[in-house]
C-alpha cells in the first residue's frame, strides 16, 4: 500500500532531521521525505500537530510464550507493542522452556512474522536451561535468529563458566547480555534502605549490582567479548559503567522505565505493583540513572515489559511475581523523563529509537541500516505521535494481557504525556488508535 | 503517588484495622492504653466478661505457628463475649493450592466480623484488609509488625515508668528480623521517648535503622548505660549459627543480658521480653527471674491491650 503521511513534524534523531514534512511510503519502504507532489497515495494521513518518528526499538519485552500463556500471549503482547509505537523488540530467553533450542526460536520468529505487529529479535539462552552450567549451541541459535545471548534474570553463579561463555561468544562476535546481579546478594525482594528496613522486607544491597559489574568488566577486559548490561539500578553501578566506558571497555547499558521514574518510597503500604526486578532504589539512584541516560552513559531506555496475571500479584509483597506491563508506556515515559529533566526532544527520542538500534548494531543484519531511523530508501518502520495528548493509564486502556503497572492512574492520579496515533511496520499499518 | 491514606484509619481518623503502629497518631495509641487500663480490672473480676463484642465472630487466622499470642487473643475475644473461631491454617490451605485471598473470601462468606491474622510474609494483613469488609488485627506479619505486642510493651512501660518523655529504652538482639522491634520503635518514638537504642552485632542491627529515629549501638555496654527500660528480643533458633552469628554461646557472651551488664543500666531499670525466652542465650535466668524482670506482667497486660484493640476497632465503621 502507498501511504502518505502529511503535515507532520518529522524527527529522525540519528540524522538530526527535525522539520515539517511529508513522508511517502511504498512497497514497505520510505520513498521520500519532503514534499511528495507526484505521489499517488492510496491512503493519506493528516499528521498535523503530530510527530512522525522512527518506530521504537525496545530492548526488553517479555511475551510470556512459550510457557506463561496465562500471563501473556504473542498475539496480545505484540499488539501491545505496536500500540506503544514499537516496531522492533528484543525478547529475553526466560520462557518455559527457555530459548536454548533452535526449534523454539524458529517457531517464535515464524509466529511473530505471521502476526505482523512487530519485528521480533530473540535473545538465546547463554546456558542450557539458563541453569548456568553448560553453554548453548550459539552458532545454531544464531542461525535460527538469535541476536545475542543472555541469562535473563538468572544470575550466573560460576565465574569460570561466565568467563568461558564470554570467550566462546566473542569467538563468533556475539554480544552477551547480562544483568549485573550477584547471585548470592540478590535474593531479597526490595532494595536495601530505610523503606525495606521499615517494612520488614528482605533486601538486595547495591553491592549485588556493583560486585557483578566489577566481575563482568574484568572478564570483558580479559576476553574482549562485547557485553550489553541490562537494567542498571544504582548510582554506584552507573559510576562503574561510566568509568569502564571512558577506558574503552566494549560495553553498552540500559535502564528500565520503572527505575527511571520510581523509588522504593512508592512501595507505600506493600503495593505489589511495585514488586519489580531490579528492585526500586532510592532518590539518589534514580537521579543518577536519569543523568546517565541523558549523558549517554546509559545507551537505551527499555520497557522491561513483563505481563503478570492478577493471581500472581494479589499476594503478599514478597510472594508476588515481579514485573509490570510497560511496552505501551515506553514512549510516554521517555517523554515524561525528557520534559521533567529538560532533555531536548531529539535526544529523548533517540534513547528509544536510534540508540537501542546502535546497541543491536550488526546483529540486526539487513535491518541494521534502517532500524530506529527514518531515511529515504529505508524500511518504513515508524510511528505518528500526538505529543499534546495525555492519557490516564487504566486496566481498560492496556492491550497487554497483563494489567499491572505502577503508573495506573487510579494509583498515581497522573496522566502520561503523548499517545501513539499510528504505527507503521514495513509499510503497513500495525496499529491505529481509535479516533478520539 | 496517591492513595497514601493510612489504611488503618477511616475518613474520620478512627482506627478500623490494626496493621502497624507506624503512622498512628499519639492520641490513638493513648486511647488504646487508657482503654486497656479499664479492662485490666475485668480480668480481676469473678465473672471475667463484658458484652462489647456479643454476637460478633472473631476468626483467629494463624498461618504461622503460635501458642501464646493466639491464646491471649482468644482469651481477649472471649472476655469481650465474642464467638471465637480458631483456624490453625499454618500453610495447610496454601499447601492445598488455595490462595490467601480465597481463604479470606470463604471465611468472609461465613460472616466474619474480625480477622486476627498472623502470617509469615510482611504485608499480608495489609493485603487482607484491602480485600475484605471485616476488621483486621495484625498478630504478627513476617519481619514487619506485631502491633499488639508493641502496645502491650508500651502499657508495661507506662505502668512502671509513668512518663515516656524522660526515658532511655534499649532494644537488644536480632532487630533486623524482628517485627516486635519495629512495632516497639514506632510506638516509643510516637509516644515521645527521647532515646531509643537498638543494640546488637552489625549483622542483626544494620545502620539503615537510624532512619527509624533510633540510636544504633554495636556495643552492649554503650547500649545498657543509663537505660531505664531494656527489651530483650528472642533469638530464633535458625539464626543462632550461620552467616548472622557464629553461635548461641558467643551471642550470650557478647549481647546476652547478664547481671553485670544489667548493672550498667539505671538501678530501677525494668527488663522486658516478648517471650518465649531462651534462658542462657539472650537472657540469663537470674535476670529473667530477677527483681527487674516484668516479663510475666507483660503477658497479663497483653490480654487487656488486645481487648482494648478489638473493642475499639469493632466500634468504628470503615
Amino acid at each position: 500500500m502507498k501511504i502518505l503521511i502529511e503535515h507532520g513534524r518529522v524527527i529522525d534523531p540519528a540524522s538530526g532531521r527535525d522539520e515539517r514534512s511529508d513522508v511517502a511510503i511504498a512497497d514497505g519502504r520510505i520513498v521520500a521525505i519532503g514534499r511528495a507532489v507526484d505521489f499517488d497515495a492510496e491512503r493519506r494521513i493528516d499528521a498535523a500537530g503530530c510527530i512522525v518518528m522512527p518506530g521504537l526499538v525496545d530492548l526488553a519485552v517479555r511475551l510470556r510464550e512459550p510457557g506463561h500463556e496465562h500471563e501473556g500471549m504473542l498475539h496480545s503482547e505484540l499488539k501491545a507493542a505496536a500500540a506503544g509505537g514499537v516496531t522492533s523488540l528484543v525478547c529475553p530467553p526466560d520462557t518455559d522452556p527457555p530459548l536454548d533450542e533452535p526449534g523454539l526460536v524458529e517457531m517464535l520468529k515464524f509466529r511473530a512474522r505471521k502476526l505482523s505487529s512487530c519485528r521480533l529479535f530473540p535473545l538465546g539462552a547463554l546456558t542450557r536451561g539458563l541453569k548456568g552450567d553448560a553453554l548453548t549451541e550459539m552458532a545454531h541459535l544464531s542461525e535460527a535468529g538469535c541476536i545475542g545471548f543472555s541469562q535473563a534474570d538468572h544470575a550466573v553463579r560460576d565465574t569460570n563458566l561466565l568467563m568461558r561463555a564470554l570467550q566462546y561468544a566473542a569467538t563468533f562476535g556475539h554480544t552477551v547480555w547480562l544483568r549485573p546481579q550477584d547471585a548470592w546478594l540478590s535474593t531479597g525482594v526490595a532494595a536495601s534502605g530505610a523503606v525495606a528496613t521499615r517494612l520488614g522486607l528482605s533486601t538486595v544491597p547495591v553491592a549485588a549490582e556493583t560486585v557483578a559489574l566489577h566481575t563482568i568488566v574484568e572478564l570483558v577486559r580479559a576476553t574482549g567479548a562485547r557485553v550489553h548490561l541490562c537494567r542498571l539500578s544504582s548510582a554506584a553501578g552507573v559510576d562503574l559503567v561510566r568509568r569502564a566506558k571512558a577506558e574503552g571497555v566494549p560495553i553498552t547499558a540500559d535502564v528500565n522505565v520503572h527505575s527511571l521514574h520510581l523509588t522504593d518510597v512508592d512501595i507505600g503500604y506493600f503495593n505489589a505493583d511495585m514488586r519489580l526486578s531490579p528492585p526500586l532504589r532510592q532518590q539518589a539512584d534514580r537521579d543518577a540513572l536519569r543523568r546517565a541516560l541523558a549523558d549517554g552513559t546509559i545507551d537505551a531506555l527499555v520497557s522491561d515489559h513483563n505481563p503478570v496475571a492478577d493471581d500472581a500479584k494479589n499476594l503478599p509483597f514478597a510472594e508476588a511475581e515481579p514485573g509490570a506491563s510497560a511496552v505501551e508506556l515506553l514512549l510516554s515515559l521517555a517523554l515524561k523523563w525528557g520534559q521533567d529533566d529538560g532533555v531536548d526532544l531529539a535526544r529523548t527520542l533517540a534513547r528509544v529509537t536510534s540508540e537501542p538500534a546502535r546497541v543491536l548494531g550488526a546483529s540486526l543484519g539487513a535491518h541494521a541500516a534502517s532500524a530506529g531511523r527514518l531515511i529515504e530508501g529505508g524500511v518504513a518502520d515508524l510511528c505518528v505521535l500526538d505529543p499534546s495528548h495525555t492519557w490516564p493509564v487504566t486496566r481498560e486502556s492496556l492491550l497487554s494481557q497483563g494489567k499491572h503497572t505502577p503508573f495506573d492512574f487510579t494509583a498515581t492520579g497522573t496522566a502520561l504525556p503523548g499517545r501513539v496515533r499510528l504505527t507503521v511496520l514495513a509499510g503497513g499499518v500495525s496499529h491505529e488508535a481509535p479516533a478520539s | 503517588m496517591l492513595s497514601r491514606r493510612n489504611p488503618q484509619l477511616n475518613a474520620h481518623g478512627e482506627l478500623i484495622h490494626l496493621l502497624s503502629i507506624e503512622g498512628l497518631p499519639r492520641d490513638v495509641l493513648t486511647q488504646i492504653l487508657d482503654t486497656a487500663g479499664t479492662f485490666l480490672s475485668v480480668n480481676d473480676r469473678d465473672v471475667k466478661k463484658v458484652p462489647l463484642l456479643r454476637g460478633k465472630s472473631v476468626f483467629n487466622l494463624f498461618f504461622e505457628n503460635s501458642t501464646r499470642t493466639r491464646t491471649t487473643f482468644e482469651i481477649a475475644a472471649k472476655r469481650l463475649s465474642a464467638d471465637v473461631i480458631n483456624l490453625d491454617i499454618a500453610r495447610s490451605s496454601t499447601a492445598k493450592g488455595e490462595t490467601l485471598l480465597d481463604t479470606i473470601a470463604n471465611l468472609s462468606a461465613m460472616h466474619a466480623d474480625m480477622f486476627v491474622v498472623r502470617h509469615g510474609e510482611s504485608g499480608a494483613p495489609h493485603l487482607i484488609a484491602r480485600h475484605c469488609a471485616a476488621h483486621v488485627v495484625n498478630a504478627g506479619d513476617g519481619r514487619h509488625a506485631h502491633p499488639t505486642q508493641g502496645l502491650l510493651d508500651m502499657y508495661a512501660i507506662r505502668h512502671y515508668k509513668r512518663d515516656f518523655s524522660q526515658l532511655t529504652v534499649a532494644i537488644v538482639g536480632d532487630i533486623v528480623h524482628s517485627r516486635v522491634a519495629r512495632s516497639d520503635i514506632h510506638a516509643l518514638t510516637t509516644l515521645g521517648v527521647p532515646e531509643v537504642r537498638v543494640v546488637g552485632p552489625r549483622t542483626l542491627v544494620p545502620g539503615d535503622l537510624r532512619a527509624m529515629g533510633v540510636r544504633v549501638c554495636h556495643d552492649m555496654a554503650e547500649g545498657m548505660r543509663g537505660a531505664d527500660v531494656i527489651i530483650m528480643l528472642r533469638l530464633q533458633n535458625e539464626r543462632m549459627t550461620g552467616a548472622m552469628l557464629p553461635s548461641a554461646a558467643e551471642f550470650a557472651k557478647t549481647f546476652g543480658l547478664t547481671p553485670d551488664k544489667l548493672a550498667l543500666a539505671k538501678p530501677d531499670a525494668i527488663v522486658m521480653h516478648p517471650g518465649p525466652i531462651n534462658r542462657g542465650v539472650e537472657i540469663d535466668s537470674s535476670v529473667a527471674d530477677g527483681q527487674a524482670s516484668v516479663i510475666l506482667p507483660q503477658v497479663t497486660f497483653g490480654i487487656a491491650v488486645r481487648m482494648a484493640v478489638m473493642s475499639i476497632i469493632a466500634g468504628n465503621e470503615a
